[in-house]
């Protein structure tokens, strides 16, 4: 049993049209090697379910992107991401805008095959109005409390980025926070997993198989991407690449500024991109950030 | 010391008392005033309050803004987002945020301005944890430019928070979890507390009028019947917050980060 596969192979198992978890958070712990590869393909009219960052905008800008779910998309330190304010503010961009913690209860119920799960959260907001599709239920007992039925958020595919895999499709995610990586995972059909180590098959103690965080029968392809996460925070391997993103970011002011990102650093491939920005020792050295 | 106190500086300490007597609740401060607000509430009035290192760690002392040099955190505890959402829901946490509006029903937005909202003419980060926090927990809010753009005159254009209008709320939903502290603004500290729930200034910063307040806010204001003058910040205070703060990140939260008293200007 040997799920390795490159990138192009991984995303070759996509279709135009699925629905695209992609995990991380914001600028941290984004598998954006898979996302580069994902721009380079000629998959398109997704729907992208993430806590967006980068790999949002650069979906937009690319045009890959029917519909886009999520709670925010946001570089954090660059607070507004550029490309997706272009597209969302072109009208064109198909949304289901939802709280964070909904979007959580979405990929959980998909992951426990339920069609919904019951919360406060979302009422009494524009979450409901904006998204007539959401609908309400009462409890059945005697509280009789009205909650938001937050449907499933079932997933064709997830792309994550893990810090060690093996070829069996385990996992273990470092960093002091993995998200929700696990959710995306157990919400899709097929999760591809990039990783900064890959090994033949893991063989761990008992503390380190704490990182291990879902099980290998949801991991349909393992993707060696040394710096995969870059230029977002990747801990505790490597900080965000600040500089990196300023660039990315400035790049939206200029006149056909995302062909210029794209064919600079993405298009050469991803052995090219690592040289273009700066290289994995570059990137290694990175520091994490302090908040 | 306190004449030369900055209105930053003056806001953090306004901040600080939100959280005063809120009990073992998670202190959230989005953004470096609520945070060191946060923080000066806890090394002063309220110990007892959890605090995050704004990452995924318990600190058992806050944690200065910034590059931290050689300060070694003080962890206690374990606190994810997995586990943010699970201390939200849970209803044991108090947040000061900055939204982009806010409006006379203390509704809150984050989403888009202007526009539709299929085309609005700006969009900023989205919904976020709005809906959540708001409906589970006390949430505070921090302007640093008070103005008609912020407190709008009608309705905000994306109801991300919930508030007080009673149209939005279904018959059956729980309301009594949605509760509300504090405004922290670069003029005043308000709060929904009047009649109805109707914004009422509680303090106005030194040298700032009611009719100042009022003509930079889109909806109408009460003013408290015992409405002072914001506290200044003490000398012990401003030592805490300039340790909390080493690199000075305060002093780029308020446009041309003026004095907290203008006649030492």
């Amino acid at each position: 049993m040997d799920k390795s596969m490159t990138a192009a192979e991984a995303i070759g198992r996509l279709e135009s049209g699925m629905t695209l978890g992609i995990g991380g958070w914001g600028p941290r712990r984004k598998p954006m090697a898979l996302v580069r590869e994902l721009l380079r393909s000629d998959v398109t009219d997704l729907t992208v379910v993430a806590y967006g960052g980068p790999e949002v905008g650069m979906l937009c800008a690319a045009g890959k992107v029917k519909r886009l779910v999520y709670p925010f998309v946001t570089m954090d330190a660059i607070p507004l991401e550029p490309y997706f304010r272009k597209a969302r503010q072109s009208g064109e961009l198909s949304i289901m805008e939802l709280d964070e913690g909904m979007f959580e209860w979405g990929l959980r119920a998909a992951g426990m095959r339920m069609s919904f799960l019951p919360t406060r959260v979302g009422l009494a907001t524009d979450v409901m109005s904006r998204n007539p599709e959401l609908r309400t239920v009462a409890s059945p007992y005697d509280d009789g409390e009205v909650y938001v039925a937050m449907p499933a958020l079932k997933l064709d595919a997830a792309l994550l980025h893990v810090n060690v895999a093996d070829r069996l499709g385990n996992t273990l995610e470092r960093g002091h926070d993995r998200f929700f990586d696990h959710l995306f995972a157990r919400a899709a059909d097929a999760a591809y997993v990039s990783c900064e180590q890959i090994k033949d098959q893991l063989q761990l103690d008992a503390e380190t198989v704490q990182d291990n965080r879902f099980e290998r029968y949801l991991v349909k392809g393992v993707v060696h991407a040394p710096c995969g996460a870059h230029p977002t925070y990747f801990g505790p391997d490597y900080g965000w690449d600040m500089a990196h993103l300023k660039a990315y970011n400035a790049s939206a002011t200029e006149e056909d500024g995302w062909a210029g990102y794209f064919n600079h650093y993405i298009a050469p491939g991803e052995d090219a991109y690592l040289k273009a920005v700066g290289g994995a020792e570059h990137i290694r050295s990175l520091s994490l950030p302090a908040f | 010391m306190s004449e030369q106190a900055t209105l930053a500086e003056l806001m953090i300490v306004a901040a600080s008392e939100a959280w005063r007597d809120n009990g073992e609740i998670f202190a959230s401060g989005i953004g470096p005033i609520p945070r060191l607000g946060a923080s000066l509430a806890k090394l002063t009035h309220s110990p007892e309050l959890l605090m995050t290192d704004s990452e995924a760690h318990l600190v058992s002392e806050p944690v200065p803004l910034g590059p931290r040099g050689d300060h070694q955190p003080k962890y206690e505890g374990y606190l994810p987002f997995e586990r943010v959402f699970e201390c939200v829901w849970f209803g044991a946490r108090h947040a000061m945020i900055g939204p982009t509006q806010i409006d006379r029903w203390a509704q809150t937005n984050l989403s888009v301005v202007g526009g539709s909202y299929e085309q609005p003419k700006a969009a900023i980060l989205g919904v976020r944890g709005l809906p959540g926090n708001s409906i589970n927990h006390r949430n505070s809010f921090f302007v640093p430019q008070h103005n008609k753009r912020v407190f709008v005159e009608g309705e905000v254009d994306m109801v991300c928070g919930v508030g007080t209008k009673a149209e939005r709320w279904l018959e059956g939903a729980r309301r009594d979890f949605a509760t509300l502290g504090v405004v922290v603004t670069n003029l005043c500290v308000m709060a929904f507390d009047g009649p109805n729930q109707a914004a009422r200034v509680r303090s106005l910063h030194p040298g700032v009028s009611f009719e100042q307040v009022q003509d930079a806010t889109g909806f109408p204001l009460l003013a408290a019947d015992d409405m002072g003058t914001t506290q200044l910040p003490t000398a012990e205070q401003l030592e805490i917050i300039r340790r909390m703060d080493p690199h000075d990140i305060r002093a780029k939260q308020v446009k041309d980060n003026p004095p907290a008293v203008p006649e030492a200007a």
